[in-house]
């Protein structure tokens, strides 16, 4: 299958390691996968602070970058998230054609066991292991079933089937297993107090679950929290789905 | 850039104790309303219905107030139209004046801390007595609710116990929550028979049989209601209900939302006023036809006030309510304070990770964190500095080879930037965490090399061009 790799901005710049594993782990699962250097950003965080003329610009630019794409796979759920249900409404000249792309836009977990339904692809982490749930991911992509959910259980998540199928790794249960660590884009530094509470509460349920790595599907999130842990000087450190995916596995990681 | 919502949160809760317990607390009612709901065979069918039946008498409202009108005269109440906050002051006030009423008992109503009622009143020499017990102790406090339910929710059993002491006259020290209720109502008793007139607000009015009902768990509403010789609810025009048929679809999912309760302990249906008693019902506007003209956001006119939102709210339960400044705190607070002014109207709704709790647990659908969202667009207010590197950003995203230079400028700097100190751009992330390291090169610029180096492993995108 013929795959374009969408590297966030942030995640191109602060984070290269997750877009280097994303490719390996997406090659290993057997696709073509094709880069476009020249590919910018969704606009998720200008949408987000309420600067839609940016947004617009960037969405619509990004449109036009992933055009010919047959799948486009990033590893950030929430990006993922901005594409498929926001851009629609921002967009609105795009026309149905040019929309289309925003339903064949994946996170990576979420393409690789409902896509291609695969969920062992040869990795092994002899770690303890906890997931730090992206919010976006959870209640906008559906990726698993949020805790205030009432009735049967809505979805499965990619995330832990993928970590169930790695080698030597344990899942640990965190306490109020999908509460928000208080990333939110802007909201980390315009509200740098509830951040860090919220973010130190997280730390706190991961390292009394004794997990010696967090893991998740958005780099955000999981910078925020390592941030907050190099401060607090104590917790499990933070390392993407994809890295922990690459690793050990058949063609090796880098 | 700091919000001040972010600095009344830490005066509001400044200390770990004081955040854990308020944390513990608000979650707790998360926590029952889970359990609650999940006793109900099919909820996520019972939010649709409410949803449904809400959208519908929003639509229909009009044609719900002249028919609530029509009917509840016909049972013998009057009927008050009130335009604003002024209107309803000047009404209430009026209604009491006439009779010669210097008493009140009132039981809890969001809309009259929304109109400033009790102030207006207590200027005019009446004595207005809160009777949810909740509500009483932020009277007795002078403080105002820091949630929809509980509206003291923030204070702890001790400074709750040291209030009593000092205004009602309890034993020092005494702090055992029941014996403090039993104190609070007794001296609640003696103002309910002295009372000349009962102000309450309500939770629904039905259209097709004049009545409104209010819900409690004390009771109070209905001693206030049902002793003094004039009642007085004042309600918002969005509160009605088709017909008393729809009731019950709101009932079961108002106390689950709210405290997990199956069902409040008083859900009381008033149809006319008591025998030999007046009832006065005050329809009140105060900027709800401006919001349901909205199409964006009137939908958050269906809001039941049940709080469910600010108990899953990860930044209400760590803020606390009088963060937000608003009479209504958390999602819906922010989702209504735009709409319905206030200086926080533009700042609010970023007072939010847009984690989306909000919206899932709502009883009857409320898209809060996309209303949230909307807000930020509508009510853009971003300062000078804001908007330059807003701008700069935008570009530099829009072409790679700016955004290498901005790059190449910033690696040295990173050490500086990563490093304390008050004229650092970088100091609000740095006042809770660390910088993290930055990267030699970009993905881009890695990717890029090793092409260049040796034959790709990795295909160029069929659409590669340099353009943006």
């Amino acid at each position: 299958m013929n795959v374009s790799l969408f590297v966030p901005c942030y995640v191109d710049q602060l984070a290269p390691d997750v877009a280097w594993a994303t490719l390996r782990v997406l090659e290993r699962a057997g696709c073509q996968v094709h880069y476009d250097p020249d590919q910018g950003c969704c606009g998720q965080p200008f949408l987000n602070r309420g600067a839609t003329r940016e947004a617009r610009r960037l969405a619509s630019r990004h449109l036009k970058r992933f055009a010919a794409s047959d799948a486009i796979v990033a590893p950030s759920a929430s990006c993922v998230a901005t594409v498929r249900h926001r851009f629609a409404a921002l967009c609105t000249g795009a026309g149905e054609e040019a929309l289309a792309q925003t339903s064949r836009t994946y996170e990576l977990g979420e393409f690789l066991v409902r896509v291609l339904e695969r969920t062992k692809l040869g990795a092994r982490f002899p770690y303890r292991v906890a997931v730090l749930q992206s919010c976006h991911g959870l209640r906008e992509l559906g990726l698993g079933t949020p805790s205030e959910h009432v009735g049967a259980s809505a979805s499965q998540s990619p995330t832990d089937q993928l970590l169930g199928a790695v080698e030597d790794l344990t899942l640990v249960p965190a306490d109020r297993p999908d509460e928000c660590c208080g990333f939110g884009g802007a909201f980390s530094v315009t509200h740098p107090t509830l951040s860090g509470r919220m973010g130190l509460a997280r730390l706190r349920a991961f390292a009394d679950a004794g997990a010696e790595y967090v893991t998740g599907t958005d780099v955000s999130c999981l910078l925020h929290l390592d941030g907050i842990r190099r401060r607090e000087g104590f917790g499990p450190r933070a390392i993407h789905l994809a890295e922990i995916l690459a690793n050990g596995a058949v063609g090796g990681a880098e | 850039m700091t919000a001040s919502f972010d600095a009344r949160a830490r005066a509001t809760l400044p200390s770990r104790g004081e955040l854990a317990q308020h944390d513990a607390a608000v979650w707790d009612l998360r926590r029952r309303r889970d359990a609650a709901a999940a006793e109900v065979p099919d909820w996520e069918a019972l939010r649709e219905r409410a949803a449904a039946l809400k959208a519908f008498s929003l639509d229909h409202l009009d044609e719900l107030l002249v028919g609530f009108e029509q009917r509840a005269r016909g049972a013998g109440a009057h009927v008050h139209w009130a335009t604003d906050a002024t209107a309803l002051c000047r009404i209430v006030t009026e209604l009491l004046a006439a009779r010669g009423a210097r008493h009140v008992v009132k039981s809890k109503s969001m809309l009259t801390e929304e109109c400033g009622l009790n102030p207006h009143l207590a200027a005019r020499g009446i004595e207005v007595v809160d009777t949810d017990l909740g509500e009483r102790i932020v009277q007795l406090a002078g403080e105002a609710p820091s949630h929809l339910i509980v509206p003291a929710i923030h204070k702890t059993r001790r400074e709750i116990g040291a209030l009593f002491h000092r205004q009602m006259g309890t034993p020092e020290g005494e702090d055992d929550p029941e014996r403090l209720t039993r104190h609070a109502r007794s001296d609640l008793r003696r103002r309910f028979l002295a009372a000349d007139a009962g102000i309450t607000g309500a939770n629904f009015a039905v259209a097709d049989t004049g009545s409104i009902v209010i819900v409690t768990n004390e009771g109070n509403a209905d001693l206030g209601s049902s002793l003094p010789p004039l009642h007085i609810a004042c309600l918002g025009i969005e509160k009605l209900v088709p017909t008393l048929a729809d009731l019950p679809v709101f009932l079961r999912l108002l106390a689950r939302s709210a405290t997990g309760q199956p069902i409040s302990a008083y859900t009381s249906v008033l149809t006319g006023p008591r025998s030999g008693g007046e009832l006065h019902i005050v329809l009140v506007d105060n900027g709800r036809s401006e919001l349901l003209a909205d199409p964006t956001h009137r939908s958050a006119l269906a809001c039941i006030r049940c709080g469910a939102c600010l108990n899953t709210c990860p930044v209400y339960r760590r803020a606390g309510g009088h963060a937000y400044g608003t009479v209504i705190p958390g999602p819906i607070g922010s989702v209504l304070g735009p709409a319905l002014g206030g200086k926080q109207g533009a700042e609010l709704p970023h007072a939010s990770t847009l984690c989306g709790s909000c919206s899932a647990v709502c009883p009857v659908k409320i898209d809060l964190h996309g209303q949230l969202l909307a807000w930020r667009g509508e009510r853009r207010r971003p300062t000078r500095g804001e908007r330059l590197l807003t701008g700069a950003a935008a570009i530099a995203l829009r072409w790679p080879a700016l955004r290498g230079g901005a790059r190449a400028l910033l690696r040295p700097l990173w050490p500086l930037l990563a490093s304390r100190h008050p004229r650092n751009p970088a100091e609000p992330w740095l006042t809770v965490r660390e910088l993290p390291p930055l990267p030699k090169q970009s993905f881009r610029k890695q990717w890029q090399a090793k092409r260049a180096a040796s034959k790709p492993t990795v295909r160029p995108a069929r659409s590669e061009r340099s353009e943006p």
